[in-house]
């Protein structure tokens, strides 16, 4: 069995991955995204790509890692995760939009085109309300915006000084969080484990500085932790929550996850876990999720009744 | 500047400080000089070369 991996800088993540995989024998290629061109023509497979059975990817560059899947599963390469998924977790209004649709329970969100229509969106879900980067993550360029004044002063910044996608305006409400949100980390149909995320800042990304503290495995973690997962494709990812009101609602899915700090609070060997199931692919496991069990119709309620707002 | 003996070592590209190549170090990882902090990228193992990790693009991430 021949197993590869597609990175460009190795991070912790990473090594620990390769460090499984040698451990168990398995025959690993390790494929630097930055120093291989991809033929688009019919005929332009490399074998060196096509002779794996699986292909991990790792790359820590969003589209980047889109595109090359695209491309490897084009000439019928099975990568962990699919393109589907990447497409949609790498693009938050896409994430919210197949786990809206799924029935999953997520934040209220809009999206608008110009300073003045999303100056109404944000209105319209009231103050503060949450600007964020369509495509981004760690964190990055997240505003939480709580009057009128700031929101035009950072609408008019983001049309002037961004690049064009920072003009399509990502607008979510905003969820008073107990000071900590949650992370689930999925592989299949399997929740592997789950994280608390603290910080004194509203922002609880753990590449913020946040703090990570082992977190139980609930029954309605692991509902609707599946959900997501399988609302956006399956594979192996990691669900970022908060704790509304009203329960769980699912703010974004990672799709190449950091786990570094979460391994020791959590006591569990995710790059085990992670290899475990990327070697079951490798084996013929189906990747793509079977169909949402009866249960999903309760989370379907719960989402419904999420609608009301949080901020 | 760069040793050309040890293949082993090399010098930090920022600072100069020199640098040893660590057991376990892989390609393509990312290191910090202990000299400046700099974040320095393994560009080769042998010989121990590395340059200035670059700087973190808008769709870095997980």
């Amino acid at each position: 069995m021949q197993i590869g991996v597609l990175h460009a800088r190795i991070r912790l993540e990473e090594k620990l991955i390769i460090a499984e995989l040698e451990k168990r024998g398995v025959d690993l290629k390790l494929f630097h995204i930055e120093k291989l061109p991809f033929s688009l023509d019919s005929d332009g497979a490399l074998e060196t790509f096509t002779q794996v059975d699986a292909m991990l990817e790792r790359c820590i560059s969003h589209s980047r890692a889109l595109n090359a899947i695209r491309v490897l599963e084009s000439w019928g390469v099975t990568c962990v995760n699919r393109f589907e998924v990447a497409e949609v977790c790498g693009d938050k209004l896409a994430t919210n939009l197949a786990l809206s649709q799924a029935g999953v329970p997520v934040p209220q969100a809009r999206v608008a085109f110009t300073p003045e229509s999303a100056l109404e969106a944000i209105e319209d879900l009231g103050y503060p309300a949450i600007l964020k980067p369509a495509v981004g993550s760690w964190g990055r360029l997240l505003a939480r915006v709580n009057d009128r004044e700031s929101a035009e002063a950072i609408l008019e910044h983001k049309a002037t000084l961004g690049t064009y996608h920072h003009s399509i305006f990502y607008i979510q409400e905003h969820i008073a969080k107990p000071g900590r949100d949650l992370r689930a980390f999925v592989a299949g149909d399997q929740v592997l484990c789950a994280i608390a995320r603290y910080s004194d800042h509203w922002i609880t990304n753990t590449a913020k500085g946040g703090r990570v503290e082992n977190y139980p495995v609930t029954d309605e973690l692991r509902e609707v932790s599946l959900a997501a997962a399988r609302a956006v494709g399956g594979g192996i990812v990691a669900v970022d929550l908060f704790e509304a009101p009203q329960g769980l609602v699912v703010g974004e899915v990672n799709y190449t996850m950091e786990f570094k700090n979460s391994i020791e609070p959590t006591g569990c060997d995710l790059p085990a876990r992670i290899v475990d199931f990327l070697l079951e692919v490798a084996e013929g496991r189906e990747l793509i999720p079977t169909p949402a069990p009866a249960g999903q119709v309760a989370l379907s309620a719960v989402a419904a009744q999420g609608r009301g707002g949080t901020s | 500047m760069t040793n050309t003996t040890d293949t082993s070592t090399t010098n930090c590209p920022e600072c100069d400080a020199p640098l040893q190549r660590e057991e376990g170090v892989m390609a393509n990882e990312i290191l910090p000089c202990e000299g400046c902090g700099a974040e320095l990228e393994v560009t080769s193992l042998e010989p121990f070369t590395v340059e200035l990790a670059p700087e973190v693009e808008e769709d870095w991430g997980e």
